[in-house]
């Protein structure tokens, strides 16, 4: 297990429900948490994983999701079981989606 | 001038009748008792025969491999084996008991450790690794069987064989072999008094012997639709709405991932929403996957030719013969000789998947300490400069590759890969592990399995590199690197490069084809279990047990 935690600026989210869950815990799956931080401008990540060793790979996932998606003032919380990338980037969308309201 | 040569002309027939008369010597008639088989093996086969021992993705004449590892190595030995694929221990051990020492062959998938050893150890000579087409052309050049051991469904009294659904490779090997002085011994799985129908005559047939058990039969090319993922089904939505439907692909061959089935899956629901169908897929040269079944069903496919069967798809395919090569006798009628040429010559497109993928476009699923070969993968995955007849979809590709007053067309070659594997192993890489390969086993070539100038596009979850459209290697690179996602090679891209790529629409992403990434959901499959596809085929599609959990 390995915890990681980042911080990335992000366009502010546009709107905001409840907190939204996504995903499951399962082999080469994740499970994704998204509520309201305090920071507008910031999306706040911490990732306990299964896999060892992938820091910089998760940089790179999760700065390039911040970049192109509005996530500011988001606070997410990820279980991972080894999922990749492709699974990472798409679960994130999905639960950024669910948290605003399925738009 | 020179005198005429001094020689006899019929050796190989002479060679023919010492055999047959030796087997008749010992009291065999036409039909073996199965118990001696070794005997006759022994009596027909002789030290540095080039022997066939047929066997591919479906039947496995594995009654006659396992009799002929245990015939006496002091009596058989030195054979050069001529086979499709090496698969079985059997066909491993006759070279570790020395009854064989030379091979050339297409595919060993799980043997492809032992085989690396035995290489290293130098019990094995490879002469060449090839594609399907490429060996049954060598048997009518020079590599034409002494003996052919097959496998057939049925034989009669006469030695008529039946081969059922599943005939494959019979053909070229029993057409070699025959007409060239050799012998062709057939394992059957059942005698009777009447065959269905007759695919090999009896007088190519000298011996036939009822195997203990039927042949063995692997379900390879069924896939399990609980098994697709959302990342698989979002690059199926980018592959027919960015390629299938942008060329108007009619004729086609899918590879056998997952990834493939998933675009299967979606031809009844996500193609047919985009008003596809009658457009796209109607055409196949393909084994019956239990995942075409809804598009089948749907409407969407008209025709299937098969390299061969699939375990439990007889009763369906059987009830489908407007779409299904189906004898009179009711039974499917396959041949992997004729299905090749169809993949390579009357197909618009190729899609299929790898383990590693270098910046070349290169492919490959050779991995270090294993030597599997490729199958039929190099053939259809190539783009064949024989091809004459036009279509859209070739003009198009044509087009895009050569320019506007293009002489020729151009086959689409797909590579469609998710950017990481199992265990977070990339699947771009700056250089293949073939070459490694290559230098540890003395190969003259490294083992590819797609060249990287065939390849049209790539399929990532990251979008579509279109390499038609490179006009020079290093966009070519980059449109490479610019799917690659996040494995060192992708985050190796030149980003401007990149963009720039992506407004001349060499590189597409899910956005820039209108395809919103969070609607990919497994909800879109047409099936999402293997019941869903019993249900879907009217009951008559009857999965092996391993796929059954209700």
């Amino acid at each position: 297990m390995e915890k990681l935690d980042f911080s990335f600026d992000s366009a502010p989210v546009s709107r905001s429900t409840d907190p939204a869950l996504c995903g499951v815990v399962g082999s080469g799956n994740l499970e994704i948490l998204v509520q309201s931080g305090v920071k507008p401008g910031t999306c706040e990540i911490c990732i306990k994983t299964a896999a060892r060793g992938f820091g910089d790979t998760w940089r790179a996932v999760i700065g390039s999701f911040a970049a192109s998606h509005a996530a500011g003032g988001t606070v997410i919380a990820i279980n991972d079981m080894g999922a990749t990338p492709a699974v990472v980037s798409l679960r994130l969308a999905q639960a950024l989606a669910e948290y605003q309201g399925g738009a | 001038m020179n005198a005429p040569l001094s020689r006899e002309w019929d050796s190989l027939r002479q060679s023919r009748r010492r055999r047959l008369e030796r087997a008749a010597s010992l009291g065999f008639g036409k039909t073996i008792p199965t118990e001696k088989i070794i005997e006759l093996l022994e009596a027909v086969i002789q030290p540095g025969d080039r022997v066939c021992l047929e066997g591919n993705n479906q039947k496995q004449a594995d009654f006659l491999s396992e009799s002929l590892a245990d015939c006496d190595p002091a009596r058989i030995n030195h054979l050069s084996m001529v086979q499709s694929v090496l698969a079985l221990p059997s066909h491993v051990d006759l070279f570790e008991r020395g009854l064989a020492s030379r091979l050339d062959f297409s595919f060993s998938g799980p043997q492809g450790t032992r085989l690396a050893k035995l290489v290293q150890e130098q019990r094995i000579e490879i002469g060449a690794i090839h594609t399907y087409l490429e060996l049954f052309g060598r048997y009518f050049l020079d590599l034409t069987p002494n003996v052919a051991l097959i496998a057939a469904q049925a034989a009669d009294a006469e030695g008529n064989l039946y081969l059922g659904p599943n005939t494959e490779d019979t053909p070229p090997i029993v057409e070699a072999t025959a007409f060239k002085g050799g012998i062709v011994i057939a394992q059957v799985n059942e005698r009777v008094e009447k065959l269905p129908r007759v695919d090999v005559p009896a007088d190519w047939v000298d011996f036939t012997v009822l195997a203990p058990r039927p042949n063995y039969i692997e379900p390879l090319f069924t896939r399990d639709p609980a098994q697709i993922t959302e990342v698989q089904v979002l690059m199926a939505m980018m592959a027919i709405k960015g390629i299938y439907a942008e060329y108007g692909v009619k004729r086609l061959n899918h590879g056998i991932g997952f990834d493939t089935a998933a675009i299967e899956l979606l031809l009844p629901t996500y193609a047919a929403d985009l008003g596809l169908k009658g457009k796209i897929c109607t055409h196949w040269a393909l084994n019956p996957h239990p995942t075409l079944i809804p598009a089948i069903e749907s409407g969407f496919v008209e025709s299937v030719h098969c390299f061969g069967s699939e375990v439990g798809m007889d009763n369906y395919v059987a009830a489908r013969s407007d779409v299904f090569f189906i004898g009179a006798d009711g039974s499917m009628r396959s041949n992997r000789a004729f299905s090749q040429t169809a993949g390579l010559y009357a197909c618009d497109m190729f899609i299929g998947s790898t383990l590693q993928m270098d910046l070349n476009a290169n492919s490959s699923t050779a991995t270090l300490g294993r030597i599997t070969g490729f199958g039929g993968a190099p053939n259809m995955g190539s783009d064949p400069h024989g091809r004459r007849h036009a279509s859209p979809a070739w003009l198009k590709a044509g087009r895009e590759a050569y320019g506007p007053k293009a002489i020729r067309g151009r086959k689409l070659v797909v590579q469609m890969v998710e950017t990481f594997r199992e265990h977070m192993a990339p699947v771009f890489v700056e250089e293949l592990d073939a070459w490694k390969l290559q230098k540890s086993m003395g190969a003259d070539l490294p083992p590819i399995m797609i060249y990287g100038d065939d390849v049209s596009h790539i399929v990532t979850e990251e979008g579509i590199a279109n390499l038609l459209l490179c006009r020079t290697p290093e966009e070519r690179e980059q449109a490479i690197r610019g799917i690659a996602g996040f494995t060192p090679v992708g985050m190796a891209r030149d980003k401007a490069m990149v963009e720039n790529l992506r407004d001349r629409g060499i590189i597409r992403r899910a956005e820039d084809l209108g395809i919103d990434p969070r609607m990919a959901t497994r909800d879109l499959l047409a099936a999402r279990s293997v019941k869903d596809l019993v249900r879907w085929s009217g009951g008559l599609y009857a999965p092996p047990s391993r796929f059954r959990n209700w």
